[in-house]
């Protein structure tokens, strides 16, 4: 407890010296600014935004990723609030109720809510994540190559067939991820995999090509191949933007519910603030006592969701920077992140880097509070990025996406790379495979292809230390569990489906 | 009771779902193929050949798996899309990458870029565009290669600067 409390005043006064204050505010500024434009999530704008850190230290550079993460999930709400286009799957229920506020003229107290709810659940998470992770690196200390295996089957399980709308779909997705990592120099004995005689393909796939490519182009093709379908509209933000007392009584307590919901579930190696969040929206449903209202543009249905949704995201950091493992394909930027840099997050980080771990949790305060202060004054301005015209605004997007790759690495093959996993991008959307699972894959893949060798060779080739270890046969338990269930629980409803 | 019942859905093969069933099993031989040419040199344990097949199977049981849905028309349902601006698109990252493969620079590779996108989505003042996306990379440019110290790969116009 007390440990927790000198780590974190230790990481404060790292995260208030003047330079990290900066960054942390461009990091918030730049993020909210990219965030807010529509199409682009929180992944993209981390995978858009890693080229403008690769000059910086560490240190600076993850802090400013602390507020360009945050940054941006508050430009995904505004968005989804003003144009009813959320730009991830999570904000969907935001844009449900908040949409229908913004028509009605109640836009201001609708992103005052969301604005004011991120703060509160992002703070109440972050607390909660700087007194979990501690107590959760001391668990994964003891931790063999196997457990770690376990650990990856699970989340490789729930990331891509548990919470799907198809299992079938989310694991194609996943094993696309898994073939991708595949390519390159194998660690262990040097020989090359699937690189086809060409040494560009020697190093791997970049995390961040295949992620601007399947989100940033593959958008940017899905929306021109259907620009004749949708016509986007933007609600201008009418009347007053502050709360009123009423306002103010009826988001607190979604606010506090739709935190409790967001933090434990973003916490579990499950991945998706999809679920927290409309778990939110349906318990704010129940509990109202506007019910007529839902669906119309009720308060509640923003205020829940929105603090779900950040409480998530801070959660997913719990087994980011504990275990290494992420499960978003927010947080699976954020490894890449990490990655630039030689770092592994894990509990060695915590022990070796205490600086960095936290100070980054500190940022994480500050951006916070950056956003509140930053926000609501400056929403006109982002109201007018989103006015840019969608010609201009793909255009923009796509020579910014193609810039980091540039930046990166400027070879003929991994800009033809960038452009193909744009086009699997397009595909995948247009027959709706899900695209996180790809990048979870990619980036978990060869890490635990990596820990189950380590665990065979230690076991002179014995399979059966999968199981002996009763940290590991628990969680192989849990993901099977977690991959049968779907089928098992389709098969009922199929079954009851023929009874009617 | 008719075509909006939902226990009689319209079921008609889906001809998209057999290729991408396809293709999915020929990633799988392709991995296949590529693990014979690997050597295990491990003592113990896995060598390096035992992941893809591992991952190959996978595919191979996600091939019928994607397949049986194709058949049975379990696809979600999809709507029209538009050919023309796709190809625009990636006529113009081939564009840029040509630029780029050739010496061309930064600035003239994403303002070609730009340029087509905007094309792409209804755009038809393309000299307007041209000035715009030129002085968009000259300032992208600028910003990233002196102020970031990003090297950004630089052609004739690159130079003047």
């Amino acid at each position: 407890m007390m440990d927790t409390f000198a780590a974190l005043a230790h990481g404060m006064a790292v995260a208030v010296q003047p330079m990290n204050l900066l960054y942390a505010l461009i990091g918030v500024f730049l993020g909210t600014a990219v965030g807010v434009l529509p199409g682009i999530g929180p992944a993209l704008t981390v995978a858009l935004l890693l080229p403008v850190t690769y000059k910086l230290d560490p240190g600076g550079s993850l802090i400013m990723f602390a507020g360009i993460y945050y940054g941006g999930m508050y430009g995904g709400s505004t968005t989804a609030i003003l144009i009813n286009t959320p730009g991830e799957s999570a904000s969907m229920a935001t844009a449900l109720e908040g949409n229908k506020m913004a028509k009605a003229g109640r836009g201001g107290p609708a992103l005052a809510t969301s604005a004011i709810g991120s703060f509160v659940a992002g703070t109440i998470a972050t607390i909660g994540l700087a007194f979990l992770a501690p107590w959760l690196v001391d668990f994964a200390v003891r931790f063999g190559p196997e457990d770690y295996f376990a650990l990856m089957c699970v989340a490789f399980v729930t990331v891509s067939a548990t919470f799907g709308d198809s299992p079938i779909r989310g694991l194609t997705s996943l094993f696309i991820g898994l073939t991708l990592g595949l390519v390159g120099i194998d660690k262990l004995t040097g020989q090359a995999r699937l690189a086809f005689g060409v040494p560009e393909l020697l190093d791997g796939v970049e995390v961040t090509t295949l992620a601007v490519g399947l989100f940033a182009v593959g958008e940017a093709l899905y929306v021109a191949s259907r620009r004749h379908h949708t016509e986007e509209k933007l609600e201008p933000v009418r009347g007053s933007l502050w709360m009123t007392k009423e306002d103010w009584k009826r988001s607190w307590k979604p606010w506090l519910r739709g935190t409790m919901f967001g933090f434990p579930i973003g916490a579990l190696p499950a991945g998706g603030a999809e679920i927290p969040t409309f778990l939110s929206y349906s318990t704010e449903k129940r509990l109202t006592k506007y019910p007529e209202e839902f669906g119309k543009g009720a308060i509640e249905g923003v205020a829940g969701p929105e603090a779900a949704n950040n409480a998530s995201a801070a959660g997913t950091l719990v087994p980011l920077l504990t275990l290494g493992l992420p499960t978003s394909a927010t947080a699976a930027m954020m490894l890449a992140g990490f990655q630039q840099y030689g770092l592994n997050p894990g509990p060695l980080l915590f022990a070796e880097r205490p600086d960095l771990v936290w100070g980054l949790i500190a940022s994480l305060f500050i951006a916070n509070c950056m956003l509140l202060v930053l926000n609501l004054p400056l929403v006109g301005l982002w109201v007018r990025l989103l006015a840019i015209p969608q010609p201009w605004l793909y255009a923009g997007i796509l020579v910014f996406a193609t810039m980091g790759t540039i930046a990166a690495k400027p070879s003929v093959v991994e800009l033809s790379m960038l452009a193909g996993f744009g086009v699997l991008g397009f595909l995948m959307r247009r027959f709706d495979f899900p695209i996180a699972p790809v990048v979870v894959g990619l980036i978990l893949g060869p890490i635990a292809e990596s820990q189950l060798r380590r665990a065979l060779a230690i076991s002179l080739g014995d399979p059966m230390t999968l199981l002996q270890s009763p940290i590991s046969a628990t969680l192989l338990g849990i993901a099977l569990v977690a991959l049968l269930a779907p089928f098992v629980l389709k098969g009922m409803g199929r079954f009851k489906a023929n009874e009617d | 009771m008719t075509s909006g019942d939902p226990a009689q859905p319209p079921r008609r093969v889906d001809r998209a779902g057999i290729v991408i069933a396809a293709l999915l099993a020929g990633l799988a031989a392709v991995l296949v193929w590529d693990a014979r040419g690997l050597q295990s040199t491990a003592m113990y344990g896995m060598g390096p050949e035992a992941m893809p097949v591992v991952i190959a199977t996978g595919l191979a049981l996600l091939a019928i798996g994607n397949l049986i849905d194709a058949l049975r028309g379990n696809l979600p349902a999809r709507e029209s899309a538009d050919p023309v601006p796709v190809v625009l698109i990636l006529a113009g990252l081939a564009l840029l990458i040509a630029i780029i493969g050739f010496g061309g620079g930064f600035i003239l590779a994403t303002a070609a870029l730009f340029v087509t996108t905007s094309a792409a989505f209804g755009r038809r003042a393309v000299l307007v565009d041209s000035v715009i996306a030129l002085v968009m990379s000259t300032l992208i440019y600028l910003a990233f290669d002196r102020l970031l110290t990003l090297s950004l790969p630089a052609g004739p116009l690159e130079r003047l600067l």
